[in-house]
C-alpha cells in the first residue's frame, strides 16, 4: 500500500483498526473529533463497536467494561474530557486490565482553549486518577510514528496488563503527514481466558474487581503493580537523540511536537557553526532517566535547555534525571502558543553566550 | 411631527455586542427572549446567569449581569450551589442539548428532583453545535451527524431524548414547558414561556425549566429558512410543545 | 531544501483543499510533506488557513511564521499574512478581491484574479484550483505535471470525467494568468 496524506486523528483511527481495536467508545471533543467521525464510518465496515457515549465519564467506564469482557479496546479524548475519564483509568489499572487511552492535548487548566498544549504531562505520567498506579505512557512527534506507536500501544497494553497512555497535542491531531500502513499488523493478543467475564460456562466464575479490604492482600496487589512499573522502567524506555555525538554545548530536551521546532531550531544553530544537540523522549512514562543523564554528563555540555508547551513539566523530570549536575534552563509556551523555530534559537544563543549561571 | 419614537430596541440585559452566533441561528432570538425578561420583570441586577459548554459558552458576552461558566453538563449543579447560598438573587442556567440531555443528564435530573428553585432554558438544536455537527441524544431519527453518518438508528441509539416530558414525570413540583422560536407566533409563546419560568422563581415558588427548539443551519446543512421548516416538520411533531407541568397543578395521582 | 507555502483566505474558498493538492503533489514526487491547517472557532466563516512544507528530508517545525510563499485570498489574510513572507519570497494577491497592494520591497508580488478567471470559466466556485495554478506555475514548488497527474487522480474518481474537465479547466486557466504575464507583476 502506497502512503497516505493523513490527518494526525484519521490516522489514529486507522491505526487501532489496524491493531485490532474491536470497541472504541468516545464523545466528542476538540481537537481530537475527527477519530471518532473517522470510526462512526470505519468501525461499522470492520464489524467493531462504535459507541458515542453519554459523556467521557460514560465512555471510559464502557473502556473498563469492554476490557473486563476481554475485547481490545481504546478511547481517546482531550484534556477535559481525559479530566472525566480519571476515574475510570484508576480502576482499569487497579483491575489490571489492558486499554489504550488517547489524549490529544489542548491547552488549559479549565476549559481553557482548542489549541495545541503539552500541559496535560504531569497528569499522564504521575496518575490523573487516585490511587498508587502507573500508565505506560508514550509521545510521538510526527504522524507516522503517532500510528505506529498506537499500534504498539495495544501491544504494550497487553503485555502489561495495564492501560497505555499516548499524548499528542492539537497539532499532532490536525495536522496531515503522509503515512504508511505498509507491513504493520494487529499485535498478538494476549489470552484473555483466565481472567476475562465472557460467563463462566465450564469454568469458575471469573471476579473482575478493586475493592481489597485485607491490607495485606491489597499491598500484595500493589506491590505486584510496582513491579510491572519496574519492568517498565527496564525494557520500554524509548528516546531519540539528534546531533548528540560531536561534542555539543548546549543539550535541549523536548518531546511531541515541540521536539520537531527544536530540530528546526538545532539544524539553524548549527548553520552558524552553534553546536547545540536534541535529546527526545519517547516513552515519558518510562521516562529515559538514565539516557537523558548520560548525554547531558558528555563533558562538552554546558547547560541542558527544557522547551515545552507548559510552563514547566516534564522539566521536573529532567530536574530529577539530572541530579543538578548540569545547568538547568526552561523555556515555555502556554495558551496555545507553539514555541517558533526563532525563539528557540535566540534562547540557545543567550543561554550560550553568557555561559552558565542555572536555576 | 413630534419626536420619533422609538419602538424597537436592544433590552437593557443585553450588551451592545457583535454576535458570533451563524447566520440564522437562534440563539440570539432565545438570548434577547431572556434578556426582555429581566428587563420587564425588573431582575437584571440581581440575576446570575450559568453558561453551558456549547455554542452559547460565550453567552456572557452578551448578557449585561453578572455570569458563571460551567464545565460541560455541570450548569446545575453549580446553580445549586449559588441559589443555596444566594437564595434571593435569580439563577438561570442556559444549555444546549448536548451539555444537558447528554452529559449533565444527571444534574438536571437531581437538581430538578431537589425543587432547586433556579430556570434552565434548554436549547434543544438536534446536534453538538461548537464541535462540528456531531449526534446529540435529542437528533431525530434518520438524521445525518458527522457521528451518525448513515443517520440515527435508534436501534442503536435509542429515540430522541424528551427531556420536557421526562422532568415532567417528577413528583416534586415545577414549571415545565416546552416551545419552539421558529416564528413569529411560537417565538411569543416562547417569551410568554421563558416570563414565566423567571416569575415562579421571583416567588421563590419552584424549579422552572424551559426546553426551547432551536435551529443550526451550519450543521443541519440548512439554509435559515430551511431549518425553520426542518424544525417545524421534524421536530415539532416529535418534541409536542406545549405546557408539560405547573406548579399550579398538582400532579395526578 | 525546503519550500513552504501558506494559503489563506475564508472558510469556504477552498483554501484547504488547495494545500492539500498541492501536498499530494509533493508526496508523488517523493518528498516529505506536512500539511498544517488553522483549526478552531475561526473555520466557522471567518478566515482560514493552511501552511504546506514541502522537503526532500524530515520536517522539523510544523510552525513557519515566515513562509517563503504566501497566496492570499481576501484582503484581511493580506493585512495579516503580507507582512510575514520571507524577503525574497513570493506574495500572490487574489486581485479580484483585493484592491491593495503589500507596500513591501523586499518581496515579489503577483497578481492573479482568481474569481474573475472562474467566474469567466462559469466555475466560480473553483477559485482555489485557479490559485493552485497559478502558485505552481510561478513557484514550480513541484512540477506542473505532477500536480496535473494528483487533480486527475483526485478528481478522476468523481462524475463520468466531468469533475476532471472542470478542474482542469480552471486550474490550467491559472496557469495562464500567470505564465502569459497576466498575473502582472508589481511593484
Ligand atoms: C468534558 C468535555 N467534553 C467535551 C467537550 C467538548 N464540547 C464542547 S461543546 C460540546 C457540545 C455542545 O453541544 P450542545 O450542548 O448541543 O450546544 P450547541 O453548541 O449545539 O449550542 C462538546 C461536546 C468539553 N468542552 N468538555
Ligand atoms: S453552529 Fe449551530 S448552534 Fe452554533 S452558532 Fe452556528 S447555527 Fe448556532
Amino acid at each position: 500500500m502506497a502512503k497516505k496524506l493523513m490527518k494526525g486523528n484519521e490516522a489514529i483511527g486507522e491505526a487501532a483498526i489496524v491493531a485490532g481495536a474491536q470497541a472504541y467508545f468516545c464523545y466528542p471533543i476538540t481537537p481530537q473529533t475527527e477519530v471518532a467521525e473517522y470510526l462512526a464510518k470505519r468501525m461499522p465496515e470492520v464489524g467493531g463497536v462504535f459507541v458515542q457515549a453519554e459523556s467521557e465519564l460514560a465512555a471510559s467506564q464502557m473502556i473498563f467494561g469492554a476490557a473486563a469482557a476481554g475485547a481490545r479496546v481504546f478511547t481517546t479524548s482531550s484534556s477535559p474530557g481525559i479530566s472525566l475519564m480519571s476515574e475510570a483509568m484508576s480502576y482499569i489499572a487497579a483491575a489490571e486490565l489492558p486499554a489504550v487511552f488517547i489524549n490529544i492535548i489542548r491547552c488549559g487548566p479549565g476549559l481553557g482553549g482548542i489549541l495545541p498544549s503539552q500541559g496535560d504531562y504531569l497528569q499522564a505520567t504521575k496518575g490523573g486518577g487516585h490511587g498508587d498506579y502507573r500508565f505506560l505512557v508514550l509521545a510521538p512527534s510526527t504522524i507516522q510514528e503517532t500510528v505506529d506507536l498506537t499500534i504498539e500501544a495495544f501491544r504494550l497494553a497487553d503485555k502489561y496488563r495495564n492501560p497505555v497512555m499516548l499524548i499528542g497535542d492539537g497539532l499532532i491531531g490536525q495536522m496531515m503527514e503522509p503515512v504508511d500502513f505498509e507491513g504493520r499488523t494487529a499485535p498478538p493478543r494476549l489470552d484473555t481466558s483466565g481472567w476475562a467475564t465472557t460467563g463462566c460456562a465450564g469454568r469458575e466464575p471469573h471476579i473482575v474487581k478493586t475493592l481489597f479490604l485485607d491490607p495485606n492482600v491489597l499491598e500484595q496487589r500493589n506491590r505486584k503493580m510496582r513491579d510491572k512499573y519496574e519492568q517498565m522502567k527496564r525494557e520500554e524506555v524509548r528516546f531519540e537523540t539528534y546531533l548528540c555525538d560531536d561534542a555539543p554545548e548546549l543539550l535541549v530536551a523536548a518531546y511531541g511536537t515541540t521536539a520537531r521546532v527544536v530540530r528546526t531550531a538545532v539544524d539553524r544553530l548549527r548553520e552558524e557553526g552553534v553546536k547545540v544537540g536534541m535529546f527526545r523522549p519517547i516513552s515519558v512514562f518510562p521516562f529515559p532517566d538514565e539516557p537523558l543523564r548520560q548525554q547531558a554528563l558528555v563533558p562538552s555540555v554546558k547547560a541542558v535547555l527544557v522547551v515545552e508547551m507548559s510552563m514547566g513539566q516534564m522539566l521536573e523530570d529532567v530536574e530529577r534525571a539530572l541530579q543538578g549536575r548540569r545547568p538547568l534552563h526552561f523555556f515555555g509556551r502556554g495558551g496555545g502558543n507553539v514555541p517558533a523555530p526563532e525563539e528557540l534559537v535566540r534562547e540557545c544563543r543567550r543561554l550560550l553566550g553568557n555561559g552558565q549561571g542555572g536555576r | 411631527m413630534g419626536e420619533p419614537i422609538t419602538i424597537f430596541k436592544r433590552p437593557a440585559s443585553l450588551r451592545d455586542a457583535f454576535t458570533h452566533y451563524c447566520p440564522g441561528c437562534t440563539h440570539g432570538v432565545i438570548h434577547r427572549l431572556i434578556a426582555e425578561t429581566l428587563d420587564e420583570l425588573g431582575l437584571r441586577e440581581r440575576t446570575i446567569g450559568i453558561a453551558p459548554v456549547g455554542c452559547s459558552v460565550l453567552a456572557y458576552n452578551y448578557f449585561y449581569c453578572d455570569f458563571q461558566e460551567a464545565a460541560h453538563g455541570r450548569a446545575p449543579a453549580l446553580a445549586t450551589g449559588i441559589k443555596r447560598v444566594l437564595p434571593d438573587r435569580i439563577v438561570f442556567t442556559y444549555q444546549g442539548d448536548g451539555d444537558l440531555a447528554s452529559i449533565g443528564t444527571a444534574e438536571i435530573v437531581h437538581a430538578a428532583n431537589r425543587g432547586e428553585k433556579f430556570t434552565t432554558i434548554f436549547v434543544n438544536n438536534a446536534i453538538y453545535g461548537m464541535t462540528g455537527g456531531q449526534m446529540a441524544p435529542t437528533t431525530m431519527p434518520n438524521q445525518v451527524t458527522t457521528t451518525c453518518p448513515r443517520g440515527r438508528d435508534v436501534n442503536l441509539a435509542g429515540w430522541p431524548l424528551p427531556v420536557a416530558d421526562l422532568l415532567a414525570q417528577l413528583r416534586t413540583p415545577s414549571y415545565v414547558e416546552r416551545v419552539a422560536v421558529h416564528t413569529p407566533r411560537h417565538i411569543i409563546q416562547a417569551k410568554r414561556a421563558i416570563r414565566q419560568a423567571f416569575q415562579y422563581q421571583a416567588e421563590r415558588r419552584c424549579y422552572s425549566f424551559v426546553e426551547v427548539l432551536s435551529t443550526c443551519p451550519t450543521n443541519w446543512g440548512k439554509t435559515p429558512a430551511e431549518a425553520c421548516q426542518w424544525l417545524d416538520e421534524v421536530m415539532v411533531p416529535y418534541f409536542k410543545l406545549g405546557l408539560k407541568k405547573s406548579p399550579d397543578r398538582p400532579p395526578v395521582e | 531544501m525546503q519550500r513552504e507555502v501558506t494559503f489563506a483566505g475564508f472558510g469556504g474558498q477552498g483554501i484547504m483543499t488547495a494545500g492539500k493538492l498541492l501536498a499530494l503533489a509533493g508526496m508523488a514526487e517523493g518528498k516529505e510533506v506536512a500539511w498544517i491547517p488553522s483549526y478552531g472557532p475561526e473555520m466557522r466563516g471567518g478566515t482560514a488557513y493552511c501552511t504546506v512544507v514541502i522537503a526532500d528530508r524530515l520536517i522539523g517545525s510544523p510552525i513557519v511564521n515566515d513562509p517563503e510563499n504566501v497566496f492570499v485570498f481576501n484582503r484581511p489574510s493580506l493585512e495579516k499574512f503580507g507582512p510575514r513572507v520571507r524577503p525574497g519570497g513570493v506574495l500572490l494577491i487574489n486581485s479580484s478581491l483585493i484592491d491593495v497592494r503589500s507596500d513591501r520591497q523586499d518581496i515579489v508580488q503577483v497578481c492573479v484574479p482568481c474569481n474573475d478567471i472562474a467566474n469567466a470559466l462559469k466555475n466560480g466556485r473553483s477559485i482555489n484550483l485557479v490559485g493552485l495554478g497559478a502558485f505552481v506555475a510561478r513557484t514550480g514548488m513541484v512540477g506542473l505535471d505532477t500536480q496535473r497527474a494528483v487533480l486527475e487522480r483526485e478528481f478522476g474518481k468523481k462524475g463520468k470525467g466531468e469533475a476532471l474537465r472542470a478542474a482542469s479547466e480552471v486550474f490550467e486557466a491559472g496557469v495562464r494568468a500567470v505564465l502569459e504575464g497576466q498575473g502582472a507583476k508589481t511593484p
